[in-house]
């Protein structure tokens, strides 16, 4: 049996449930794909308060906005949400297939929006497949959703926000953080939260690297080392790091498998952090009907994602002729929050990948 | 070890049950993963790789890598970051690439 559907989305996290919640609010009927058992995607493990302005959910907690996005979605008759649901081929004849509730599964939608997020990076260093050796999501995960003390003490992996969130999230767990350590010379994520796990007597120490990891069975500990302009290491700054958990706070690359699958015309944007799918001013790549919006499109923060989810919502229903009238309006506004988020200093690399992306549209 | 006491978060854990690790009796919840429940009681190490045999734990925890594969009720490869516990579940450390049943 073929499921049909007028927009289907995969993935429920902050840009699927928002892009579920815009088509819906047009009249559009929406069938949401998620893999885990539990919508809401990284915002379930995510105890921060959010930046941005009030249309963004600034000042609530992440796990909040997290559940308002999905108790909004759970109750609207226009959408159905499939969880336990893994999404495996897009078909040229526009079936997708997925395992849903252990069955294999056909869905023949008008519209799709591919919402599937972000993968954790790895870093290479001998030793970095010893237990202990987790991604910043996995610690987020066993300490705020499974409320399990992750470690004893912990050596940190990067100075982006989320290596400095999860610290402070850490010491709020009741877990010493060793170190912060960065490869680059400078913080990258925000002076508030690095201020406060400094205050919170966390060291951060840029120029400084992993040179290995050690322990029988699982991780006991980690020599780590300044390096110089060159990323070579230092002689003589060598250090030993007794710790159980490193988390690895390297970056996010985008999950764009399916967009691949389904041929979208694909580049490498180092700003975005890995290959990402061509879209136009709607998210719209260069498959007719199909969308994109979130991480898979480029690493952003939450925030964005649920605008993209919210603009791409718009343009599918809008194209299925929904909302004749107020969609353009509906997009348009969308696209001005998003060029305010962007604005500014932190949004730069941001700029800079989607002119990138622009650009993938003039080429064959 | 579980949080007990969190500044922003309850945790609703679910029942008690036990269930079988390596034969051994470890104690966990409903809405904990098996993952939650052997690192709560100290496990950290989930099987060894296919090839160099060494040590594999948890990386992702969302069930998006491989690492933390375990047989659970004789079925190899389970994701075991993303599978809740049960009453009496046998929990097993995978060696190799285990062999899949298509019963």
């Amino acid at each position: 049996m073929i499921k049909e559907i007028e927009i289907l989305i995969i993935g429920a996290g902050p840009a699927g449930l928002s892009a579920a919640l815009s088509a819906s609010s047009l009249g559009a009927k929406v069938l949401l794909c998620e893999r885990d058992e539990l919508p809401g995607g990284q915002l379930v493990k995510q105890t921060h308060k959010f930046f941005g302005s009030e249309k963004q959910h600034a000042g609530t907690r992440g796990f909040h906005i997290g559940k308002m996005l999905l108790d909004s979605a759970n109750s609207d008759p226009n959408i159905e949400i499939w969880t336990d649901t893994t999404v495996l081929g897009i078909y040229p004849d526009g079936v997708i297939t997925c395992e849903h509730d252990g069955r294999h599964c056909k869905i023949k939608p008008q519209r799709t929006i591919i919402a599937t997020g972000a993968a954790e990076k790895f870093l290479t260093f001998p030793g970095n497949d010893l237990p202990g050796i987790y991604g910043a999501g996995a610690v987020q995960t066993l300490m705020n959703v499974g409320g399990i003390k992750p470690a004893e003490r912990v050596l940190m992996v990067g100075a982006g926000n989320i290596g400095l969130i999860v610290s402070y999230q850490l010491k709020q767990a009741d877990v010493e953080v060793a170190a912060v350590i960065e490869a680059t010379p400078r913080i990258g994520g925000y002076l508030v939260h690095a201020s406060k796990i400094r205050r919170a007597g966390i060291p951060i120490k840029t120029c400084y690297t992993i040179l290995e990891a050690y322990g029988t069975d699982k991780l006991e500990g980690a020599k780590i080392a300044k390096i110089d302009a060159n990323w070579q290491p230092i002689a003589g700054t060598e250090e030993d790091v007794k710790c159980d958990v490193i988390c690895l706070a390297v970056g996010l690359t985008p999950l764009s498998e399916l967009c691949w699958q389904a041929g979208c015309k694909m580049a490498f944007v180092r700003e975005l952090s890995g290959h990402v799918p061509y879209v136009d001013s709607n998210l719209e790549t260069s498959v007719p009907g199909l969308y994109c919006a979130g991480d898979v499109g480029g690493i952003e923060e939450a925030s964005a994602a649920m605008v993209e989810g919210r603009l791409a919502g718009f343009s599918a229903a809008g194209s299925l002729g929904y909302g004749e009238g107020t969609a353009a309006a509906k997009q348009e506004e969308a696209r001005a929050e998003l060029t305010a988020l962007r604005s500014g200093p932190m949004g730069e690399k941001i700029r800079l990948g989607q002119q990138k992306v622009a650009e993938m549209g003039s080429v064959k | 070890m579980r949080i007990e006491n969190h500044p922003i978060l309850n945790f609703e854990r679910g029942e008690k049950v036990t269930f079988f690790y390596n034969g051994k009796e470890i104690e966990g919840y409903t809405n904990e993963t098996i993952v939650d429940a052997l690192h709560a009681a100290g496990i950290r190490k989930l099987g060894t790789s296919p090839e160099l045999h060494r040590p594999r734990g948890l990386f992702c925890a969302i069930g998006n890598c491989s690492s933390c594969f375990m047989t659970v009720d004789g079925q190899a490869n389970m994701r075991v970051c993303v599978i809740k516990c049960r009453e009496g579940m046998k929990v097993e450390e995978q060696h190799g690439r285990g062999v899949v049943r298509y019963d």
